[in-house]
């Protein structure tokens, strides 16, 4: 199924990236020609596959559930672009 | 003094503990040589010499008391994507170009633990999504080999281009690196090094920049094998600050080099074949076989019969799992916040358009299509069933086998720019088509140098096995790498 700018719009809205229109454009090309080549994973047979979501199978480890961190308030807004008295300054979300 | 760059990781171990030079001395050759190559290769792209020299010295005072750890006072050189403690970590894009970290990667700290030293951070693609590493924002690497009669700048491969360039041109002991798709193999085999992915969750994720999750590993590139099974030891280990780090006991590589091959059975895939592939990557190819059968080795051949389908099943798991995790860069924790918005969402698309370069956006979109609602099943989950049947096909192999020797790489070290594969993504892509297998069933890989092209550019033979026995591939890798008895080193031209 071929992407349109329509669709390479939209997804790029999805990602929460702005693109020109010019790059729009040629990204449609690009992600048709990576998107075609991966059709071709119709040719296997997965019938009874389980989809593996991890190289190996562990179970999921478990901690004591004890505070074994904190008091990192400086650390946590060292690198944010703005921040004051160790809160984030973000822009104004409500109108 | 400039001879001690020359050295081997191990040998510069044991001249230490045997007080031949210190530490002092050992860094201040580094420190030279990168200020003199630097310019030419970009293999740097943070210097760290002051905490060097601090931790040279501290090294030092410890090896004066015959103490000290299994890297006392090695300078290395560290991929930007670890973070360190007080000092940039990047991952070599513009969204975290300011980013310094507070904490340190679980790997560079069992490193400083053991003693090694830091001379600064290495180059690489842009969140290591990159062949050649020319996607970093701090720009391409340059190999320090060059083909036979020209003076064409080559890519070092990618992404642990940084990593391999420094080590192939003597501006670190050894380096760490990482690979998702091939990014410790490629760059290996392209500078005549040695790289080595471990089993996943062998070495912890935690503090390092994440890319796609499933996938990462960190490993070493180095010298020599000797030297990986040095570098491996220490960076291995069990993390509760990483879900996926394997609470394993991690064997003492080195007891594995130099043992018999005899009785060991390598397995050789017909379906790394491939038409186009260069004569000569066969040729070496078979001389890698022969190397191993005169070692004792048995040859056997076996079937992948998937293994065509793994690059376009990676295409989708990694970008998928990449647009999920780089959803965190968003202007307003950390990293670059766009000074042009007039709205929230101004803020979300322009930083990360102004912060992300061109393939890290082709691939978050790539991600973010194929989960998006109606193409979920046809493409995520298709692929998770064929990463399925990619790992079955190895666990049918290791019925008759211990360890398969394949090609590194399709071809040797190309040239920096070069236009089809910067036309075409997937012309790019196909640079991983004999590793990405490995990351997909999480199995170990190593790129051993072997042999030089007819234009005298390097390349490697990889050595893969079954999961937690890095054992038998250091023990294969290290057959080979006496059998090749590859010395060649690229010409100082920088």
């Amino acid at each position: 199924m071929a992407i349109d700018v329509a669709t390479v719009k939209k997804v790029a809205s999805l990602s929460r990236l702005r693109e020109s229109d010019e790059r729009l454009e040629a990204l449609a090309g690009e992600l048709n020609g990576i998107l075609g080549w991966i059709e071709q994973l119709n040719e296997v047979d997965v019938a009874n596959a389980e989809p593996m979501t991890t190289a190996v199978e562990t179970g999921t480890p478990l901690r004591d559930d004890v505070i074994s961190d904190g008091d990192k308030v400086r650390d946590v807004t060292a690198n944010a672009p703005k921040s004051v008295d160790g809160f984030f300054i973000v822009p104004k979300v409500v109108e | 003094m400039s001879d001690l760059t020359k050295m081997t990781l191990k040998a510069a171990v044991d001249g230490l503990k045997a007080k031949q030079f210190s530490s002092a001395e050992l860094t201040d050759a580094f420190i030279g040589a990168i200020e003199t190559a630097n310019p030419a290769l970009n293999a740097y792209v943070e210097l760290t010499f002051d905490k060097a020299r601090q931790q040279a010295a501290a090294s030092d005072a410890k090896l004066a008391r015959g103490e000290g750890g299994a890297l006392e006072g090695a300078p290395l050189g560290i991929k930007d994507l670890y973070c360190t403690e007080g000092v940039r970590t990047t991952a070599c894009s513009g969204i975290l170009a300011n980013f310094v970290p507070t904490y340190e990667s679980t790997v560079t700290a069992n490193l400083w633990r053991d003693g090694a030293v830091m001379l600064g951070k290495l180059n690489m693609d842009e969140f290591a999504m990159g062949s050649s590493n020319e996607t970093s924002y701090w720009g391409a690497v340059t190999n320090p080999w060059k083909s036979r009669g020209s003076n064409a700048a080559l890519t070092p491969g990618g992404s642990s281009g940084g990593s391999a360039s420094a080590v192939a041109a003597d501006l670190c002991l050894a380096a760490t690196a990482s690979d998702t798709g091939g990014s410790i193999r490629q760059p290996a085999a392209f500078t005549g090094t040695v790289g080595i992915k471990p089993t996943y969750g062998r070495c912890s994720r935690y503090g390092m920049v994440a890319f796609a999750s499933s996938l990462d590993q960190a490993g070493p590139i180095t010298k020599t094998v000797e030297d990986s099974a040095l570098m491996l030891q220490s960076m291995c280990s069990h993390d509760a600050k990483d879900s996926t780090s394997l609470d394993v006991p991690v064997p003492d590589f080195s007891s594995f080099l130099g043992q018999s091959l005899k009785g060991l059975r390598v397995g050789i895939p017909d379906e790394y074949r491939l038409d186009g592939i260069p004569a000569e990557i066969d040729a070496l190819w078979e001389q890698g076989i022969a190397w191993l059968k005169d070692a004792g080795a048995e040859i056997v051949r076996i079937s992948l019969p998937h293994t065509k389908y793994a690059l376009p099943c990676y295409y989708i798991i990694a970008p998928a799992e990449a647009s999920s995790n780089l959803a965190r860069y968003d202007g307003m924790r950390f990293g670059h916040r766009t000074d042009k918005a007039q709205s929230l969402t101004d803020v979300y698309e322009l930083s990360r358009s102004e912060g992300f370069g061109k393939e890290v956006k082709r691939r978050i979109m790539i991600g973010t299509y194929v989960l998006s609602a109606g193409f979920y099943d046809a493409y995520y989950v298709k692929a998770l069933k064929v990463r399925r049947r990619i790992a079955e096909d190895f666990t049918n192999a290791w019925n008759s086998c211990d360890v398969i020797l394949t090609p590194a790489t399709p071809s040797a070290a190309f040239q920096l720019g070069d236009a089809q594969k910067a036309a075409d993504p997937v012309a790019m892509y196909l640079n991983d088509v004999f590793t990405v297998t490995t990351n997909l069933a999480g199995l170990p890989g190593m790129s051993v140098p072997a042999g030089l092209d007819s234009s005298g550019l390097p390349l490697g033979l990889q050595v893969i096995g079954k999961a937690l026995d890095e054992g038998s591939v250091l023990k294969a890798g290290y057959a080979l790498e006496k059998a090749a008895g590859f010395t060649a080193r690229p010409d100082r031209w920088w």
